[in-house]
């Protein structure tokens, strides 16, 4: 329970269906004065809700785990000019993870979250993490690592409601989070000095060149761990007739290339760390880049993914997510 | 620790006989200035003070905080190393120079000796008399001598607030200045305690107002919780010397119990079995591999309530300070349990703790994925 409305109505839903259900807020981050995930506000919204619904209300400190699994990937990753997404980083190794192995050993059953996706059942008996009922405020992308293992213990239950009917829900309830506004993204970094202030703190950032195709200097950056592959803003670019982009960024010579939006294009993406909801997958595949995404068609082959029509380049460090329709399949990290 | 029910039932007798302000003069005021006085008159006998020297508080974090901000006037603070936060963050916010502990969390001599040496303005010396984590007590005597010696213009605060169960205040601080306690640690209620000022500390008051405590403590005093908080000093003094004990005899069952059932559980800070440096009232153990909070978990499951470290603020367990300070290695204070026993603690309840400790343990070892 996050303090939020989705894993406030995720609790109702649990206890209102006879399970045994105990809140967990995980402290992952954050002092009094954090205004983000974890801080004490939301700790207490959590209670409040748990206390309202009759249900235990517990707090686990994962925060060592988070420095480790998180913090510290998310800022080597900054300082080696990648686009990391530490929110699947956070599902990976902290609530579908840590907290899996915790809630067995105390002697739970399933972990459920507010996520906005389902777990189906196939015929063969395995499952698979489908897109939520919401389109636009679906999750699945984020929830792309669950394997057979997590999936069994995994329950989402607000999967198969809009996000207007959750709020309804949780209003009916007088749940004192039904108004409480969606979490913004990367919960760790609410200070006003933003990302930058952040990385700031903990890594030298380096100001960097912006050249074109051909090498020439067109624009400076303050700071080129910040850059992202496909970025068109912040370039210190004069104004220019044609839009550019960022077409690729390297930290070792401090250097951010741009290009039209053309030579952004793409046929294929290169793969690391690829998993799957249930072994290896070839072939047709629908495929998604960000949060929300557009998922487009593309062929996988090992480690290669191949589009069917070239397709602005992915960002180093971005989690690419396959589909079959609205079900996940797998994923993995852009080289 | 309940409430003693002597205590609550001085609680609810003065809020419901004796409504009035003890400032005032009419005859209920006067009523309610009666049982303060009674109570400091208490207070003063069960801490070896004078009456006049018994300040009234909202809590031992205000004693600790009234004394440390208001008596350092200035100079250098000096603090040991395993102070609580009321005491300890106050204190750094000053600057303070931390003296260490040793293994079994007792301070160091020489080494406050060492600190006291470096420093020349030194006003404030402030070591507990018992700890609250692990429950050294610390020979606060030979402090005394310590800062008597190196620094004969310091003055000498001890935050008493886990000790007036187990140890003879009056004596065991006699030569202390400043002297915190808190109600609730000894039968009473929460949200009252009380600083003893020796005559001649000079002491700047926090809380500025009305005037009341002889200027050092402003506000309407508590007077239903002072007089609830006499009753409870005056039985847990009276019977302390059979209570303790009868507590460490169950403290020692309970601790020989779980040494015996988990073969690699660490007694924390014990060396060859000796527990005679410690409150009876606690049992501190480590169990290496396991976690503090799903342990504690399970405990609360199986109906015993236990702590790990000090809890944050959102109620999730932060690593110890204190475990830190006396050397206990980071794999070891990550499984800390601390089993705390008091007044109504019985025979039944060692037992269910005896069956409850173990087989959370197990279970949790049993459990345990391993870490590729």
């Amino acid at each position: 329970m996050s303090g939020g409305v989705d894993s406030s109505v995720t609790a109702a839903l649990l206890a209102e269906a006879g399970h045994e259900v105990h809140g967990v807020t995980l402290r992952l981050w954050g002092g009094e004065a954090d205004q983000g995930c974890c801080s004490v506000a939301d700790v207490e919204d959590a209670r409040r809700v748990a206390d309202h619904l009759g249900l235990d209300h517990h707090t686990f400190n994962f925060g060592p785990d988070f420095d480790r699994h998180v913090v510290e990937p998310y800022v080597a990753a900054h300082a080696a000019g990648r686009t990391p997404n530490p929110c699947i980083e956070c599902n990976r190794h902290l609530k579908f993870d840590r907290l899996l192995e915790r809630a067995e050993v105390l002697g739970f059953d399933a972990v459920a979250t507010g996520h906005h996706a389902r777990v189906v059942g196939r015929p063969d008996g395995t499952r698979r993490v489908a897109r939520g009922a919401d389109g636009p405020k679906d999750q699945s992308y984020v929830l792309h690592m669950l394997d057979q293992a997590a999936l069994a213990r995994v329950l989402l239950p607000v999967g198969d409601l809009t996000k207007a009917a959750v709020r309804e829900r949780a209003a009916d309830l007088g749940l004192r989070t039904a108004a409480k506004p969606d979490s913004q993204d990367v919960c760790f970094i609410q200070t006003a000095a933003g990302r930058q202030g952040f990385l700031a703190d903990r890594i030298d950032l380096t100001p960097g060149r912006v050249v074109d195709a051909t090498g020439l200097q067109v624009g400076e950056v303050e700071a080129v761990e910040l850059v992202t592959v496909g970025q068109r803003r912040g370039l210190g670019l004069r104004k220019q007739q044609e839009p550019s982009f960022v077409t690729s960024v390297d930290v070792g010579t401090a250097t951010v290339t741009i290009g039209r939006k053309e030579d952004l294009l793409d046929e294929e993406v290169a793969l690391d760390d690829l998993v799957w909801a249930d072994g290896p997958v070839a072939g047709p595949v629908l495929v998604q880049c960000s949060a929300h995404g557009d998922p487009r068609p593309g062929v996988l082959l090992g480690s290669v993914l191949t589009w069917d029509e070239a397709q602005p380049r992915v960002a180093p460090g971005q989690s690419v997510v396959f589909y079959d329709g609205d079900e996940v399949l797998g994923g993995a990290i852009a080289r | 620790m309940p409430v003693r029910p002597e205590a609550v039932a001085e609680l609810t007798r003065v809020l419901t006989e004796l409504p009035g302000n003890p400032s005032g003069s009419h005859a209920a005021a006067r009523a309610a200035r009666r049982v303060l006085d009674d109570a400091r008159d208490v207070m003063a006998e069960v801490l070896g003070a004078g009456p006049g020297d018994v300040v009234f508080t909202g809590g031992g974090t205000e004693a600790d905080n009234l004394a440390v901000l208001g008596a350092s006037a200035g100079g250098s603070v000096v603090i040991s190393s395993v102070e609580h936060p009321a005491v300890r963050d106050p204190a750094i916010g000053l600057g303070a120079h931390v003296a260490p502990v040793d293994g079994t969390g007792r301070i160091d001599l020489d080494g406050l000796a060492t600190v006291l040496d470096g420093l020349e303005d030194v006003r404030l010396v402030s070591v507990m008399l018992v700890n609250n984590e692990v429950g050294a007590i610390q020979p606060l005597e030979a402090v005394a001598e310590v800062v008597r010696r190196h620094t004969p213009a310091a003055v000498l605060h001890t935050d008493a607030v886990q000790a007036l169960s187990w140890v003879d205040v009056a004596g065991a601080a006699a030569s202390a200045d400043l002297i915190s306690v808190s109600a609730h640690k000894f039968g009473g209620p929460k949200g009252v305690g009380a600083l003893v000022v020796r005559p001649g500390v000079a002491l700047a008051a926090r809380q500025i107002g009305g005037g009341q405590e002889r200027e050092r403590r402003s506000g309407t005093q508590n007077v239903a919780g002072i007089a609830a908080m006499a009753t409870a000093a005056r039985i847990t003094a009276d019977r302390r010397a059979e209570d303790v004990n009868r507590i460490t005899a169950l403290r020692d069952r309970l601790a020989d119990g779980v040494l015996a059932a988990i073969p690699d559980a660490i007694e924390t800070g014990i060396v060859a079995g000796d527990r005679s440096g410690r409150a009876a009232g606690l049992c501190h153990l480590c169990f290496p591999g396991v976690e503090a909070e799903a342990l504690l978990f399970l405990l609360d499951e199986a109906g015993v309530a236990a702590s790990a470290a000090s809890s944050c603020a959102s109620g999730a367990a932060e690593p110890s300070a204190v475990l830190a300070a006396m050397g206990v290695p980071r794999e070891h204070a990550g499984g800390s349990l601390r089993l705390s026993l008091g007044w109504a603690t019985t025979e039944a309840d060692v037992d269910r703790a005896l069956a409850a400790v173990p087989e959370a343990v197990h279970r949790l070892r049993a459990g345990k994925r391993v870490d590729a």
